[in-house]
Parts: structure tokens; sequence; C-alpha cells
């Protein structure tokens, strides 16, 4: 063997790395939009909307009011940052980054999983800062049931990442969280995050049951609410995660499909 | 032992294709971009991929690079499948424009290469340096230049340290200066060496970076040779004649004759001796209206590559 043969093999994980997640964390947090939507808004949110004093009297199960609009603005955090997570693929694919990365070993399922795994920490530091906000201005709640739903509000934003995925496969544009920012706000209210479903009226909450946010709404509080609706809310999280996983498999098949 | 890529690369000194193109074949519905297309390539020459627009100089590139499959017909580089071959950097591209993220830096951009690649943290900056953009590596891509932007893209290319290069119009949009020291970061790479297959429609770089230039029309190679062989094919002059059924005559009984072409009534007979051409045409043909013009590289790269205007 000579002095000039490079050893070539390819890499492990089909090259899902820490070293990539790393440096698409770090441009994932020079994005601007990004940042504020997922780790300013949700917050400041919840200081507009759930500080006022009576909600830290009014007591919602086991918590106050406060705490009860602080899960669901953990919830609406947790979504804006793995849907905007998982839409950076259309930014890619606008940019021709996508096909770029097919000259290296990177291997399109590894590239999907890397995407995952941002939106998910990304969903991760959103849920926490919102909950730390939510510590410091009058939110009550037993430990225990505070953990619960935080981790509840940002697994369940999965469906989320698939959603963003989905949509970023989809939407060929720059700026596809100028389109799905608001769509994900009118999800919320459609699913009861915003405002509780029975002020709605009946045959608005029975359609509110099929959106997508209403499931992970009421699973991340049901540690609180102990709701009875917790079957629905399983079935809506289960089967929302499927049409975006799948939406996001078929476009991402067509994607890469060598013609 | 086990059979790696490298025992296979220690093959590759020993006689092996860095390409091999047999009979290839690329159809977009009823487009034919690439119509049959047989080209061998030796480790380290450099090749110039010539041709107009819509050669089907870029749908070859893309089937180097695994990115499409040939409808028919194989492609190899250094004797693998494309895909694989850029999964284990054998080969890697300057692609024309796009992909870059305008938020990652220089550098970053650089680094991310290098960990897809599993290369030490070392490879980058020297990557930098050889694409002589290491004093820029803070800036962020959007805020780069075109030309800077292709280096960028040149570094990308080097990180594997590839047998094959492949550059696809590189030099597109930029300036003459970008050009200059674009061409002259390749060369000196490729004194190492490095096989390199550049597409482009500029017949001077062709002429100023080739070892051999592949002429590309309409999807077909029309002249293959040394730069100087395709200059010599330029060198001569064209005799025009008009005569009925022009496509009658057997061109090969006419002495002297290197290429023709029938548009209609009239007949096109290209080649050195111009005089001998017409003596015969005007002796053994009914041949009549004879005009005798040269033409210079720039004619001969059109005549050779140009649609013809009425496609048989």
């Amino acid at each position: 063997m000579t002095a000039t043969t490079i050893e070539r093999r390819l890499p492990k994980f089909g090259g899902f790395t820490l070293g990539m997640i790393a440096l698409e964390l770090r441009r994932l947090v020079r994005n601007k939009r990004t940042v504020i939507f997922s780790i300013v808004m949700p917050p400041a949110f919840f200081l507009i909307f759930g500080t006022s004093g009576d909600y830290r009297t009014e007591r919602i199960g086991d918590g106050n009011a406060t705490a009860y609009v602080l899960i669901s603005m953990a919830v609406y955090g947790a979504m804006l940052a793995t849907t905007s997570g998982g839409a950076m693929v259309s930014i890619e694919r606008a940019a021709g980054w996508s096909r770029q990365l097919r000259l290296t070993p990177l291997k399109p399922a590894a590239y999907v999983a890397i995407k995952l795994t941002l939106a998910m920490i990304i969903g991760l530091v959103s849920v926490v800062v919102v909950n730390v906000v939510g510590a410091f201005f009058g939110a009550d709640l037993p430990v225990g049931e505070w953990i619960a739903c935080a981790v509840l509000a940002w697994v369940c934003a999965l469906v989320f990442a698939a959603f963003g995925l989905f949509m970023g496969y989809l939407l060929p544009s720059e700026n596809v969280m100028q389109i799905l920012g608001p769509a994900l706000g009118i999800l919320s209210f459609a699913g009861g995050l915003f405002v509780p479903l029975d002020t709605l009226g009946h045959t608005f909450a029975t359609i509110a049951k099929f959106t997508p946010v209403y499931g992970v709404g009421e699973l991340a509080r049901y540690p609180v609410t102990q709701s009875g609706h917790l079957w629905q809310a399983v079935l809506n999280v289960v089967v929302w995660t499927l049409v975006f996983a799948f939406g996001a498999m078929w476009r991402f098949r067509r994607d890469t499909a060598r013609v | 032992m086990t059979l790696t890529a490298a025992t296979d690369l220690a093959a590759a000194g020993t006689g092996q294709q860095a390409v091999n193109l047999d009979g290839v074949v690329k159809r977009f519905g009823t487009v034919t971009a690439v119509n049959g297309i047989d080209l061998r390539i030796r480790p380290g020459e450099v090749v110039a991929l010539l041709g107009p627009n819509g050669a089907g100089k870029t749908t070859t590139v893309d089937m180097l690079l695994g990115l499409s499959q040939p409808t028919s017909g194989t492609v190899q580089v250094y004797g693998r499948a494309p895909q694989e071959a850029v999964a284990l950097g054998l080969v890697s591209a300057v692609m024309q424009t796009g992909g870059l993220l305008k938020d990652y830096t220089v550098e970053e951009t650089v680094r991310l290469t290098a960990v897809l690649f599993g290369k030490p943290r070392a490879a980058v900056g020297v990557a930098l340096k050889r694409a002589g953009i290491a004093d820029i590596a803070d800036r962020l891509v959007g805020k780069c230049s075109g030309g800077q932007q292709q280096r960028l893209r040149f570094a990308m290319a080097l990180l594997p340290d590839p047998e094959l290069l492949i550059l696809d119009e590189p030099t597109t949009g930029m300036d003459v200066g970008g050009r200059r020291e674009f061409w002259d970061a390749i060369r000196e790479d490729a004194e190492r060496g490095r096989t390199v297959i550049f597409a482009t429609h500029y017949l001077e770089e062709a002429d100023a970076y080739a070892d051999r230039v592949v002429l590309v029309r309409r999807g077909s190679i029309v002249a293959d040779g040394t730069a100087s062989e395709v200059k010599a094919l330029a060198a001569g002059r064209t005799v025009r004649a008009t005569l009925p059924d022009p496509e009658r005559l057997d061109l090969t009984a006419i002495p002297g004759v290197e290429t023709s072409e029938i548009r209609g009534d009239s007949l096109y007979l290209h080649g050195r001796d111009t005089d001998a051409i017409a003596r015969y045409l005007l002796n053994q043909t009914d041949a009549r209206d004879l005009e005798i013009t040269s033409r210079n590289l720039e004619d001969a790269f059109l005549t050779l590559t140009a649609d013809e205007e009425t496609p048989a």
C-alpha cells in the first residue's frame, strides 16, 4: 500500500453525529425569527395572559389558573419550536443545500433524524424557559405535576416536529414559518389551547377535538386537570403524529428519489 | 483482510479508469438530454467537457455524481457506482449555483463537511487555505461575493481529498479577476495529480486548463482530443457548395474532408486542404456556387456544437 493511499470508509449511523447537531444548533440560534417564535413569544404571552391577580387566586385542579395558562404556553412554545425546527428543511431545499448534502455520505434518513433531534432540543429549551418564567411569576402547582406537565408538553410536541418536517417538504419557501406561525395560532385557538373549549359552544367544541393541537394540550394538562377525555386526547395525538409522519415520509421519498 | 475501499484504491493506480461511461442515455420524458455517450477518463487527466448550454453537460455531471440515474447505459467512477464513490469521498464536485446556507460562516460550512466525511478539524484549515479563503473564515456565507462562495464550494469539495474533482460551470457569474484566481487555485491543486473534469461553455477555459477537451453537442460527443488537436480541427477552412441531392454524395471519397454538414441544397465541407476539396467538387460533382471561408477557434466550436436549424 502506498503512502498516498487514503483509507476511505463510510461514517457510522449514516452520518448522524453530535458534531453536525452542534453546528446546526448554532445556526438555528443565529436565526432571529426562530428564537423569537420559540423562546421569546411563549413566555411573553404567558406574562400577558396568565399573570393577572384573579388568575393567581383562581384554582383549576391542583394548581392556580396562572399555572394552567403556563402549561398551555409551554405547549404553544414547544409546538412553535419543533415546527420551526422541522420546517428548516424547506429553507435548505430552497437553497439547494439538500442537494449539496447528497454529495456527502450523509444518509437522508440520518438527515431527517438530525432535524427531528434539533426540533426536540429547541422545543425543550422553549419549555424550560416558559416554565422558569412561570415559576418566578406566580404559577402554583405541586412539583411532581409541574414536571409531568412540562415533560408531556415537550414529548407531545413531536407531533409538530413531524408537522414542520411535512410542511418543510411541502412548501418550498424561504419564509415557511411566516405561514406556519399564524397557522399554529389558529390551530391553538381551535384546539382549546388559548381559550377553554366549553366557552366556545357545543358544535365548535366537538370539531375542536379533531384538530391537532387539542390532544397535545389536553394531555399536557392532564396531570393537573385529570380530565375525562384522556383517551380521546391520546388518540388525537397518535393519529395526527401518524398523519404528519406519513405525509413527511411521502414528500421526503419524492424529494430524495434519484430520477 | 477484509475488502476495504483502500485496497480497491490501490488498484486505481494500476490501470483502473477514473470514469467509465458506457452507452449512457438520459431522457426526461420525450427530451433526450444525453444521447449515447461513451467516455473513459484515466486517473490524473484534466478534462474539459465543452459545449453550449443545453448540450447535456450538467446532465452528464449529475449522473457522474449519482444525483440522477441514466435511462440506459452504465456509469462508473473508480470502478464503483457513483453514489458509492460520492459517499466514500472518491469524487466530489463544485456545482454551478446554490448549495450553501447563508447563515453559516465560511468556516462552519467547511467544518460541517469535515464532520460528515469524518475528517479531523485540522483538515478544515487546510481546505480553507488551499481554496484561498482562510482570511474570510468567520464571514457569513450570505455576505460573501459570488467568487468567494465559489471558492467555498471548492474548499468543501477538497475536504474528502477526492481522487476525482468535478466542476460544473465553475466560473459562471464571476468577473475576470475572480475567474483567474479560481482557476489558479484549481490548477495548483491539479498539479498534485488529481483527476479533474470541468464542464464549461467558455472555450478559452477549456483551452487554457484542460489536457483533453471533450466537445459535447445535443447529448453526444462530437470531438475528443487534446486542446491542440481541437485547435488543429479548427485551423482549417470550410467549403460551401450548392448541389442537388447532396445526401447522395459519397463524402468519404472527397480528399481532406474532416467534418461535413448538409443543410438543404447546401453542403458544408471542412478540412485543412480546402483547395483539394474544391477541385474535387468542381471536377467530379455537379456542385456550383462554391465559397471558401476560414474559421477561427470560436467558429469551429460553434460549428461543432451548434444545433442544426432543422433537426433530423
